[in-house]
Parts: structure tokens; sequence; C-alpha cells
């Protein structure tokens, strides 16, 4: 069962892509029907030769019966019918390439202020948001959007394509005008690591190879860029936070004495030997083992996937935080949070009840209040609004049916995130940022 | 035995394939600690031979908690059932068998005359009433998001109605790694923890871990012959028709579905590793490559899943 394999890996044959000393960046795009991102991905894709002959063969076909005379690089992404009949994205769908430093997986989400949620659900994994703006017409209301939304779901690295350059005769000026203004935006919003490239999707100038067609330009090409930004900075140097998944009594010979607690380190490391803590009990006990699917080591650290044993035999089941000792996460009946409405069917009010899950604990919570909605486009706020419907995100207090450990989101993304489920119908209707929003609204009464 | 690893090294040399194996490894302990009756679709293939063991690790040191579910076309190649019984058996994991020959003989199914002898659109009927008889409420499978342009849209957690139907329009959203696992009666859920893997990513792993899968998977030599540009096995239920002359070739199988419908391709690879660089510098997708009924129209595979299909 122990196997060490994976550390004797790195053989190298001719012809096959070298991907040792690989890591993942996961990426989000956005973008509307027209500025171009489907036409970028397939550039991505088609340019770093992660398409194989019949998918392009496939998509040179399609090209012709849906209309358009050269080969259209959206279809590669397009993938229901529904959308290759009305010519939109109607949903996240998710893309995969490699090059010899880097796996990327990339969430396709759709531009539309209608789809909202989904670009906050390809927002929540990602560590860079890609936005795509028309060169001809500059940041219109939705570049504003998608900024502030890669913004509040706490993405570090932003990347603006400002694209179509070649229906602009490649102008610096052009580019440089577009830059400034989201200069401003992107300080307000408190992103500091944006990096805007002139790019034209349909020629290929700057994705993968730097363009001859803007020499003005002296950044590094998109994929580049993406080769370079730094993957989970710093993830190992937040305190630990270790929520218990799954209790493993195996009840079998040599093993009737065993309790191991398994789940996935969401920040932090853990070390054997380490006092930590049990929330939201309060106790204290000690990790005699730590056992990750390669067998026992003495040290393990975020994402990974592990099972420890404890010192002490407490009762704890699945939805109990260890953390380290003395820097702890909250501990509350009532949290404030960011919550985006992701529900057709219903909207949220003052006093309804849904079913909570945050990291691994499920519980109940009532809206206390709906303090404010926010206009992501304006960046306007109104205060107290009589409800949040379909794609409007608001902030909210909550009372939890028992307590709730967290942090806030701004400084840990998966202990300060939550979803809400509906207890009649099943469905998942919001997602939620514990704390308050990374930049300020300007509140007006509704 | 406390194996002290050089931790550092393996996040440097192969750190995505440690990140997807967490990833994958956390949906399965949140299937096994949300749903109460969950189940593994193994088809014997490598995807499912490597999502099998990617849950006896998410388990480990206890057992299996879950049976494992294969439904036999009747069409499947021998090595390929010979190795679900030893995994089964090696493992002690409960195996369910859900069999189209059976449920054609008995007469609760029917072979429309234009299938031409795949029975991959048959194991969906057969597929809901196992289902339904096991009273699963969760079923693991091992498709890959990079396989397909339909599967690229699809969650992770992919709920199925009454009818075992999909509804791409209306997919629950998935946020960071929270995933709800709550049905109504009557619905399951599709669970698919190596979504973000790719066919390299299955190769590398199998190759690092050992991981074992039916021999047809390297290179052999067989008894094949040419049909509509795609290399077909020699059986009883794939026969030449005249103009079509069989010979003997060095194949391996990319994928190993029904006999009638995966097709060889010729190679040399008979190691993970070889098959690992061949896939790398292979311009042929894997589906494309192998399975005679994704080609019908590019629609294939999302109106198979709509209608239930794995």
């Amino acid at each position: 069962m122990l196997t060490t394999g994976l550390q004797m890996l790195p053989w190298k044959i001719a012809n096959a892509k070298d991907t040792s000393n690989m890591d993942l960046l996961r990426i989000i795009t956005a973008g509307s029907v027209d500025d171009g991102k489907s036409t970028l991905i397939g550039r991505l894709l088609l340019d770093s030769n992660a398409l194989a002959d019949d998918v392009l063969s496939a998509v040179e076909d399609a090209s012709k019966r849906y209309q358009s005379h050269s080969i259209n690089l959206a279809l590669v992404t397009d993938g229901l019918r529904a959308e290759r009949e009305q010519g939109i994205t109607i949903d996240v769908a998710y893309r995969y390439f490699s090059t010899s430093v880097r796996k990327f997986i990339l969430s396709d989400t759709p531009g539309h202020v209608g789809y909202t949620r989904n670009m906050v659900t390809g927002a929540s994994n990602a560590e860079v948001a890609l936005i795509m703006v028309d060169a001809r017409h500059g940041m219109v209301e939705q570049s504003r959007r998608h900024s502030v939304i890669a913004s509040m779901l706490g993405i570090d690295h932003i990347v603006v394509c400002i694209n179509k350059m070649d229906l602009v005769g490649h102008d610096q000026q052009v580019y440089e005008t577009i830059k400034t203004r989201f200069t401003a935006l992107m300080s307000r919003l408190g992103v500091t690591n944006v990096v805007y490239i002139p790019t034209s999707a349909v020629n290929g100038d700057n994705v993968v190879e730097q363009s001859s067609n803007m020499p003005w330009f002296t950044g590094d090409p998109l994929l580049t860029h993406l080769e370079q930004v730094p993957s989970r900075v710093g993830l190992d140097l937040l305190p630990l936070r270790f929520p218990v998944q799954n209790v493993i009594r195996p009840l079998r010979d040599g093993y009737y004495d065993y309790r191991g607690y398994s789940g996935s380190i969401a920040s932090g490391v853990l070390n054997k030997g380490d006092r930590v803590r049990l929330l939201p009990s309060g106790h204290e006990t000690v990790v005699t083992t730590i056992e990750t699917p390669r067998g026992f080591v003495e040290q393990a650290s975020a994402p990974d996937a592990v099972t420890i044993c404890l010192a002490d035999d407490f009762d704890i089941t699945r939805g109990e935080m260890i953390s380290s000792l003395n820097e702890c996460p909250q501990t509350s009946k009532t949290v404030d949070a960011i919550v985006c409405w992701m529900d057709e069917q219903s909207a949220m009010h003052q006093g309804e009840v849904y079913l909570i899950k945050q990291a691994t604990r499920s519980s109940k919570a009532l809206v206390n209040g709906i303090e404010s909605r926010f206009n992501i486009t304006s960046l306007n706020g109104e205060i107290e609004p009589k409800s949040l419907q379909l794609n409007e995100i608001g902030r909210v207090s909550l009372e939890i049916s028992e307590p709730l450990v967290f942090d806030n989101y701004a400084t840990n993304r998966i202990t300060g995130s939550f979803i809400l489920i509906n207890e009649s119908t099943n469905a998942t209707v919001a997602a939620g940022m514990i704390g308050p929003p990374r930049f300020p609204f300007s509140l007006n009464s509704g | 035995m406390s194996v002290s690893i050089l931790r550092s090294d393996m996040w440097t040399e192969h750190k995505h394939l440690l990140d997807i194996e967490s990833e994958s490894i956390h949906i399965i302990r949140e299937v096994i600690a949300e749903f109460d009756r969950p189940a593994l679709l193994f088809s014997g293939g490598k995807d499912s031979a490597v999502l099998l063991h990617l849950a006896v690790k998410a388990v480990h040191p206890g057992y299996l908690p879950f049976p494992v579910v294969h439904i036999d076309t009747g069409h499947n190649f021998p090595e390929v059932l010979s190795f679900r019984d030893k995994t089964a058996k090696r493992l002690n994991i409960d195996l369910v068998v859900g069999s189209v020959e059976e449920a054609i003989t008995t007469g609760r199914i029917t072979v429309p005359a234009e299938l031409d002898g795949s029975r991959n659109q048959l194991q969906t009927p057969v597929l809901l009433e196992t289902i339904k008889q096991g009273g699963f409420t969760a079923l693991f499978g091992g498709a890959r998001r990079d396989e397909e342009r339909a599967r690229a849209k699809e969650r992770i957690y992919s709920l199925r109605d009454e009818f075992g139907r999909w509804d791409p329009s209306n997919q629950r959203p998935e946020v960071w790694n929270l995933y709800n696992g709550h049905i109504n009666l009557g619905q399951h859920m599709r669970v698919f923890p190596i979504s973000n893997w790719t066919e390299l990513d299955i190769w590398r792993y199998i190759a690092a871990e050992g991981i074992e899968v039916p021999e047809i998977y390297y290179a052999h030599k067989r008894k094949v012959f040419e049909r509509d540009g795609m290399l077909m096995a020699l059986s009883d239920v794939m026969q030449p028709v005249p103009g079509e002359t069989v010979v003997d070739r060095n194949v391996r199988f990319r994928t190993v579905g029904d006999m009638t419908s995966t097709a060889a391709v010729v190679s040399d690879a008979r190691t993970p590793e070889e098959v690992w660089a061949e896939t790398g510098a292979t311009q042929i997708s894997e589906r494309g490559s192998s399975r005679a009924d994704d080609r019908f129209t590019d629609a294939a595979m999302e109106d198979r899943k709509r209608e239930g299909y794995f």
C-alpha cells in the first residue's frame, strides 16, 4: 500500500512534454459574448498544443455548420448545444492545458449580468482572474463588475487583456488610456497585482508569442505571464486550520484502539508532536501521527489530505476544527457576511432559515437582517433592502444554531466561506464570505 | 513504519499531482460523510482503477465502506472482466454487477436494430435499474472534464433526477470546496472526484503509484481489422465484413469499453511510463481515437448524459 513512487518519477523521453517541477494554477476568465474571451482561450489551447487534431477538425466542421468562414476558435470552448445555437456561453466550463512549468485549470465563465453566480462559482477557487476588454470600447459596465467580483472573491492577481488591438491599429495610446482607467478602479478595489496586456486573440498577438505588431509593448505575452504568477503564496504561513472530515475507526485486528481524524489541511503547517487546540470545545491535545496518501510523515501542510491521530481521547466528530494552539479562529453563533444569492426560484428575506455548510460543519442559519445590497457596477450600496434576488450581492447578519468556527474570508478563503442550502428544495441558494467586504461601498438609504 | 519523505522534493517535482490527489480524496471523504449509501462505478478501465485506488487511500486504514458497481454489457473484453474480479478479491470489496446480457435475455430491454452491435446505449437502463435496486444515493464515477466538451461543463457533484437524467441548464453552483450533498427522494448524485485530472495525469499517477490496470492498455500483438479508419479487435462479437482484412498488429487500447465500439491504436508502449510518453506526443484525443460511439455527432455525449449515461 505504501509506495514512495512519486519521488522517483522524473523520466524524460523525447517528444513527451516535460512536466517535471510542475505546479498548478487555477485561473478564471470572464468576459462578454463579443470581447473575444472564448477566442482567446481557444488560442491559448491551440498555441500551447493542447488541442488534439480530431477536436480541431470537429471545430472546423462545426465552424462551417454554424456559418462562420474562418475557423472559429470560440467553438473549442462552447460545449453545449444550446450555447452554440444561441452563440453564448451559459455555464462554467473547465479547460486544461499545460506548459513545461505548469498545469493550468481554467474556469471559463459567461460575462453578462445574469451570470454573476457563474462568475462567483468560477472565481471561488481561482488564484488569477483574466479580465477581457474590447480595445474599441474600453472599460464597460461589465468589466467593472468582473473586477469587483474578482476582488471580492479574494483573487490577488488580475490580468487585464486589452483585446482586439488589431481593430484599433495596434495603437499604444488606446492601450494606455484603458490602462489608466483600470488602474484607478483597481486601486479603489484594493487589488495591487494587476498586469495589462494588449492582445489580438484572433491573430495570436501577445497570447503565446510576443507580437511584432506592438513593439511598444515590452511586457510578457499572456502565457509567459501566467507561467510566472506566484501560485498559492502564503497558505503555509497562515495559522493551522484542519477541519475534521471523517473519523476513521477500522475495528479490525491491530486497529481496535485506532481513532484517526481525516481531512484536508485548510491552511498552515501541521507537525508531528504539535500541541493543537480543538474547537469549538477548546480542548488541547498533541498530534501523535500524520499519515498522507504515501505513508507517515513528520510534517504536512495545506492543501494536503491527511489522517492524524491525537494523544487524548476527546469526543471529536466531523465538523470539529483543529487549530494552532494560540492563533485560533473565531467561534461565534452570529456572523456578518457578504453573500451572493444564486437561486432562481426564491429570494433571501429577513427571518428565513437555511442550512449552512462551512468547512465540514453543517448547521442552520437564520437571517437576522439584510444590512445592505451592493450595486457592483456603481460601487454604491443600498441600506436595508427588502430582499436579495438572483445574482444580487449584499451584506447580511446570520444567527447560527450552534457555534461556527471560522476566520474572516479576507484572511482564509477556506474557513471563511460557506454555502446556504434551501431545506425544502435542497438547492444551493447562496455563496457566503464571512467578514467585511475588501473595499468600501458608498451606502445610501434605499 | 514511519517513513520520513523528502516533502520539499515531492512538492517541487510533482506538486500538481499531489494537489489533485488531495482534492480527489477530499471529495471522496465528503461523500462518505454525507451520503448514507454510496457506491463506486467501476468499469475496469484505467480511470476507475485510479478512482478506486484513491478511495482506498481516503479510508485507510479502514475498509472501503461501499460496494463497487459494474455494468457488464456482455461485450466486455475478457481481460477487463478478469481484472475486475481480481481487484474486487484483492481489496475484499463487494462487487455488484448489472448485466445487460441478462436484461436482454429476460426481455427487460430490447435491442434497437440500428445500434449495429454496440451496447453502450443499453448500459443506461441497466445502470438505472441497478442503482434503484441497490438504493444507492451517490455513485462515484471516473469521468474527467478533459475528455469531452459536454463533460467540461459538468459539476463534480452532478445531480440526477428520478429518471437518472442530467440537466445541464440547472446545475448547482459549486463554490470553494463546499459540496451540497442534499438530494430529494428518488434523486441520486453522480460524483466525479477526478474531474480535474487529464489523461496525462492519470498515466503519470499510475506509473508513480504502481496501480494495476488491465493488460490490454499496454502494447500486445492482436488480430485486428480496419473499419471507418479505426482498428477493431477481432472477437466473437466483432467480425470483419467482406473487404475488411484481419491482420496481426502491435496495439494497445486507450479506453476499454464495449468491444464493438472500442478501437485499438498501434503502439509499442509496454509500460505506464511509455504510455505516458506516447500520450504526451500524440495528436489525437482519447475519445476520438478509440470510441466509435462519440463520433456520430459532436453532441453525442451531451445527449447520452442527459439520458442518464455515466
